[in-house]
């Protein structure tokens, strides 16, 4: 399983922080070095070609998520592999259903899981470390003294309880997910807000009396977004990883839906009975989307780190 | 003194595998060549519950009790009752008094000989409210007299229509006759205990340190989520017989990796994944074995109140209940042997007799065509209003793509929507038993060998009617049939009825496929309920 | 020093309060509890076995008594599911077998990984280092449950060299398999962080100054480079060692070890409360434990930094 570690978010500070006092001129230069970085313009466009897969993939075919092919169903080791002659691109899963426009749907449902999840933990974690590093004080120790608590939880090991207990849904497994990673983001983002708090322009904002919270959301927030934009690149593909050890585990998405962990978790039981399409697949487009997000995640810290100068 | 002993001890092995090399063991009655190793090795998908013979709950635990102890009767190959503990039993004339005579060499593992005041014991421990077993109902089903009263703690348990008059008899009373009652006895619930193991050690009786049993076997080892060893118990009365010298479970979760560690060598038995079985069959047709049981595979309708309304109306049921392909499910989704159900009772039920059903003898083209009138008469269905229905079941790989496929038979033949809901083992009982479903997947498996077990589950009181289905021509049918000389017609008709008002929706009858090794034999293949004894086992010479 | 030690402890406290009231809140909130069966039971049964484990009382009650009895006794209670074990008997079982694989896998993970990442950064831009980036990031992120079928299905059917699950007391033909299933994926991360991280020190200008003075490279790298440039992987440790107790879920449902992961999922399952919360407390304890240590083994190589 992918983290992303601590020398990228200190890096991250670094490089925030520069983005901050250059201005513009910073993700100008940013988007030109990050330009010429050529794993992770692949990335990118992997990324982007991926995407479109996802969304519109489902277009190319004539069949269903859910429609079984009946003739195929129980013959599927001799006759669902894939094929262009019946429609099949990727072949059939054992059911005898179309293992292309499933692919489709598992892609679009791993992605969203991703962003999902990686956009709650961001914000939350944003948030959180905002509110108690401006503050300060008692507030910031309480704070951050939860968070400390809350890291020696087992999340993952309490979230498979929730899955078990309440019944898998796809609202749980994201909010599931995304509170799991939270966590490292408010410290980033705590320690980021620290020495923002006394840039000019906060003091001014306090002077002329802006309400704390106004402060928050309108001056540091803002300021801490190439953070948070790298930071969530590299939470995206660990939020990906995750849902497909809980698919794993039989909690992931509900059936007849289905994710990439749950199509490569299904295709690896099989893999032995002469069906290595039911893993293929799934697999090469997982592993395509993590490359490309790892990709993408080092260029972005690259571009914003200003030691690589 | 300790060098002796170990030179003995090591003379004596010499000496016994000098014999072992020399004369080739064979078969006492088939006269088959035995192999030199003894041992049976097999997968269990989860760690048993227990192997207290009174608090075992599940089949991977009553596998083991069965080796490490012994009840009043035992099951042969075909599940016919023979003699136990117990060389026989008389019954009185109105049939409530049963006296089981003791064998005078049976032994507890330690050498004690076995009394019947043993299983006066056992018993009154199984229905002890301090115990709290699980499986207490088994002896209120039983009929003992004052059982139902000791459970709900109204009588004490020393009250319990149990005695022993003397060191090898034992009699019990029932509250009423029961015709199948010895068959009972078979089962683990009613094995004894040696009283003063389970005064000394408490709850840890049953670890290998502390057990004492009396069985073909003994518990020599017990890696928990791991593995357990059983190993021969030479004080057991039929030891000469015993073939098997080690029995080993290896708890494996996944049943993929359980085939490959069988095709690996490492296991003797395991389970066939689903849809598998036809494969295998052809590859290695001397080890993939399938073996029939006497349970049913159904759905439930919700017909309680606050059920759907439009599973409420019954030619809708009746169409759903045409439009299952059940030839497809059991060849193609399953494909183990299972077999096509049209009614609820297993037709291998002993002394059931498969009740003439127009629906078994159509077409799939005919039933179809049949669905979409009903259908279309109710006003829902393709042109009509507009259904959908949400199918309930727990987790499983296999359960997963029966509901997958049934809705699709519904959805392409009648045009009803369906979605599907899987659930965890205990959420899902939980839901179901409230009435908090569409339809809900339903299994049942005998408790005995007669086919009241299935068909009591649609009377109106039983606790096990999820579909909450109530008719009192059925509740009257099968309250009589207990008593009557021939229940068969009764059954016939609860079966007409079942198929004429669908309350639920029978799927298949169930039948196991396992890979066998090739060298195994004495497997009951026949015995619908699989009580296996280790003891009938072995293995001959690989050809 | 001290005072860091005894404050990080204190954090314990409070974490296991937590841990204790959110598992009673999920286990009071589920439906379906550790005694249902699809026989439902009499309701005079079902009593008999609440009062037997103490469930009959009121909520507030089972969990004084629960945080009494593991404080006072260290006895976290009976196990629902199992008569003749208790949880302290489970978790005894059942942890060692995990700390067992997990250390291995620990240990290879960082001794390959340092090593993989610190060749690649020395022969940064070569095949060498292309190679161990290639796969590197293969292995980070091929799932597990992917990885340990092939694995068996390789060295168990296909050469027969190794037992295909099981734990046998843990002979070591029977933790290969489980150990690199285990581990690959974190070896790949600590190259890749090893890597990326030596490469930031080899340009830093004391070793330039080494490399300099004429100083074998070997030598550069044992006594100046590595310490400053393990510090990253020391900082991943922390996160690594919850992923791996989390990992061993797999491993045990593939390989049967038997560890502590196998018992987590099955009492989920079947609503052992009993055994859930005490192996969520052992692994929070742990977690705490283990962070600790990492923070005081930073502070040692890295000596800018004061508690």
């Amino acid at each position: 399983m992918m983290y992303p570690d601590k020398t990228t978010a200190d890096g991250l500070v670094g490089a925030a922080h520069l983005a901050e006092v250059q201005g513009r001129s910073l993700w100008k230069d940013a988007r030109q070095r990050f330009a010429r970085n050529k794993a992770a313009v692949a990335g990118l466009i992997a990324l982007i070609l991926i995407t479109l897969f996802a969304f519109f993939g489902g277009v190319l075919t004539q069949w269903s998520t859910q429609e079984i092919d009946w003739p195929m169903m129980g013959r599927v080791a001799q006759d669902g592999g894939p094929s262009f002659a019946n429609g099949h691109y990727f072949g059939v899963d054992e059911l005898g259903r179309d293992l292309y426009a499933r692919t489709v749907q598992g892609t679009r449902i791993s992605l969203l899981v991703g962003f999902v999840g990686a956009g709650i933990a961001v914000i939350v974690g944003t948030l959180y470390g905002a509110i108690a590093g401006y503050f300060g004080g008692r507030i910031d120790g309480i704070m951050m003294r939860s968070v400390d608590i809350l890291m020696a939880i087992p999340f993952m090991f309490v979230l498979i309880l929730m899955l078990v207990i309440f019944g898998r849904s796809i609202l749980m497994l994201f909010i599931g997910i995304g509170l799991i990673s939270w966590l490292d983001m408010s410290r980033i983002a705590r320690g980021q807000t620290l020495t923002l708090k006394n840039k000019e322009f906060v003091e001014a904002a306090v002077a002329t009396g802006v309400r704390p919270l106004t402060i928050i959301l309108r001056h540091i927030v803002p300021n801490l977004l190439g953070l948070v934009i790298v930071y969530a690149t590299l939470l995206v593909p660990s939020m990906i990883i995750t849902e497909s050890f809980i698919s794993f585990l039989g909690l992931g998405v509900q059936e007849p839906a289905t994710s990439l962990g749950a199509l490569i978790s299904a295709g690896a039981g099989q893999m032995q009975y002469g069906v290595i399409w039911q893993l293929a697949f799934p697999l090469f487009f997982f592993i395509v989307t993590l490359f490309a997000f790892f990709f993408v995640g080092d260029g972005l810290r690259d571009a914003l780190d200003p030691k690589d100068r | 003194m300790k060098l002796k002993s170990l030179l003995k001890t090591g003379s004596a092995l010499v000496l016994l595998s000098a014999v072992a090399a020399n004369a080739q063991a064979t078969h006492p009655q088939t006269g088959e060549a035995l192999a030199e190793v003894q041992t049976f090795t097999y997968r269990v998908l989860d760690e048993h519950s227990s192997v207290d013979p009174q608090v075992v709950e599940d089949t991977y635990g009553a596998d083991i009790v069965r080796d490490l102890f012994e009840g009043l009767m035992n099951q042969d190959a075909e599940g016919e009752v023979t003699p136990g503990v117990a060389t026989g039993y008389e019954v009185s004339e109105d049939g409530l008094t049963y006296t089981f005579t003791l064998r005078d060499n049976a032994l507890w593992s330690n050498g004690d000989p076995i009394m019947a005041s043993d299983f006066v014991f056992a018993w009154k421990r199984a229905v002890d409210p301090a115990l709290a077993s699980e499986y207490a109902w088994f002896m209120e089903l039983m009929s003992i007299q004052n059982a139902a009263e000791i459970i709900a703690g109204e009588m004490d348990k020393d009250d319990l229509g149990v005695a022993a008059p003397d060191d090898k008899t034992f009699v019990v009373t029932l509250s009423q006759p029961l015709p199948y009652f010895a068959q009972m006895t078979t089962h683990s619930t009613t094995f004894p205990v040696h009283p003063a193991t389970v005064e000394e050690f408490g709850d840890a009786w049953t670890r290998p340190e502390n057990i004492v049993s009396n069985g073909a076997y003994i518990l020599r080892e017990h890696v928990p989520q791991e593995r357990l060893v059983r190993v021969r118990n030479e004080n057991y009365w039929d030891n000469d017989n015993t073939i098997l010298d080690e029995v080993t479970s290896l708890v494996i979760n996944d049943v993929n990796q359980g085939l490959t560690r069988f095709l690996a060598g490492e296991l003797d038995r395991t389970e066939i994944p689903p849809g598998q079985f036809t494969r295998l069959a052809d590859e290695y047709p001397d080890q993939a074995i399938s073996i029939p049981r006497l349970c049913s595979y159904y759905y439930n309708f919700n017909l309680a109140e606050g059920g759907p309304e439009a599973l409420q109306d019954v030619r809708v049921r009746q169409a759903m209940n045409l439009a299952v392909n059940r030839d497809v499910i059991v060849n193609n989704v399953l494909g183990a042997g299972q077999t096509a159900a049209y009614n609820f009772t297993p037709v291998l039920t002993a002394g059931f007799e498969l009740p003439e059903l127009p629906i078994a003898d159509m077409t799939q083209e005919e039933r179809n065509a049949m669905a979409v009138e009903l259908i279309t008469e109710a006003g829902y269905g393709i042109g009509g209003q507009p259904l959908s229905i949400e199918l309930l079941y727990n987790t499983d790989e296999a359960h997963r793509n029966i509901a997958v496929a049934l809705g699709q038979m519904w959805q392409q033949t009648l045009g009803i929507q369906t979605s599907l809901a899987n659930q965890e083992w205990q959420t899902f009982l939980q839901t179901r038993g409230n009435q908090n479903f569409e339809m809900a997947r339903g299994a049942w498996c005998g408790d005995y060998n007669e086919a009241s077990t299935f068909l009591d589950l649609v009377t109106t009181n039983s606790g096990y009617n999820d579909a909450k289905y109530s008719n009192a021509e059925v509740d009257q049918l099968m309250a009589d049939a207990k008593t009557a000389e021939d229940p068969q017609p009764n059954y016939t008709r609860v079966e007409e009825i079942i198929a004429e008002e669908v309350p639920i929706i029978p799927i298949y009858h169930y039948a196991d496929g396992y890979m066998f090794d090739e060298t195994l034999r004495g497997w009951p293949v026949d015995n619908v309920e699989q009580n296996w004894y280790s003891r009938d086992l072995y293995k001959v010479v690989a050809e | 020093m001290f005072n860091f030690v005894l404050k990080r402890l204190a954090i314990a406290v409070p974490t296991i309060l937590i841990l204790v009231i959110l598992s009673f809140m999920l286990m009071f909130a589920a439906p379906g509890g550790p005694f249902n069966s699809e026989r439902p039971l009499p309701p005079q049964v079902l009593a008999n076995i609440e009062a037997r484990y103490g469930l009959d009382q009121p909520y507030w009650k089972q969990m004084y008594d629960y945080v009494v009895n593991v404080v006072t006794r260290f006895d976290f209670g009976p196990s629902f599911q199992y008569r003749d074990r208790n949880v302290n008997d489970v978790i005894m079982q059942g942890f060692p077998v995990t700390l067992t694989y997990g250390f291995w896998s620990f240990l290879i993970a960082v001794v390959v990984g340092v090593s993989l990442g610190v060749v690649a950064a020395i022969r940064h831009n070569t095949w060498l280092d292309y190679f161990a980036v290639g796969i590197t990031v293969g292995a980070q992120v091929l799932p597990n449950f992917v990885m340990a079928p092939i694995l068996v299905l390789v060295f168990t059917l296909w050469l027969g060299w190794l037992p295909g699950g099981g734990w046998q007391g843990g002979q070591w033909q029977y933790l290969v398999l489980p150990v690199i299933a285990l581990s690959t994926s974190y070896m790949a991360s600590i190259a890749r962080i090893m890597r990326s991280s030596m490469l930031e020190v080899l340009n830093a200008g004391f070793i330039r100054t080494a490399h300099a003075k004429g100083l074998p490279m070997w030598r550069i790298i044992l006594r100046h480079a590595l310490k400053p440039a393990m510090l990253p992987v020391l900082s991943y440790l922390g996160p690594a060692f919850v992923l791996m107790i989390t990992g061993s879920v797999v491993i045990d449902v593939y390989f049967s070890t038997g560890g502590i992961g196998q018992f987590f999922v099955n009492s989920a399952f079947s609503r052992d409360y009993a055994v859930i919360m005490g192996i969520t407390i052992l692994v929070g304890v742990l977690t705490i434990l283990f962070n600790l240590v990492v923070d005081l083994l930073y502070a040692w190589i890295d000596p800018k930094i004061r508690y």
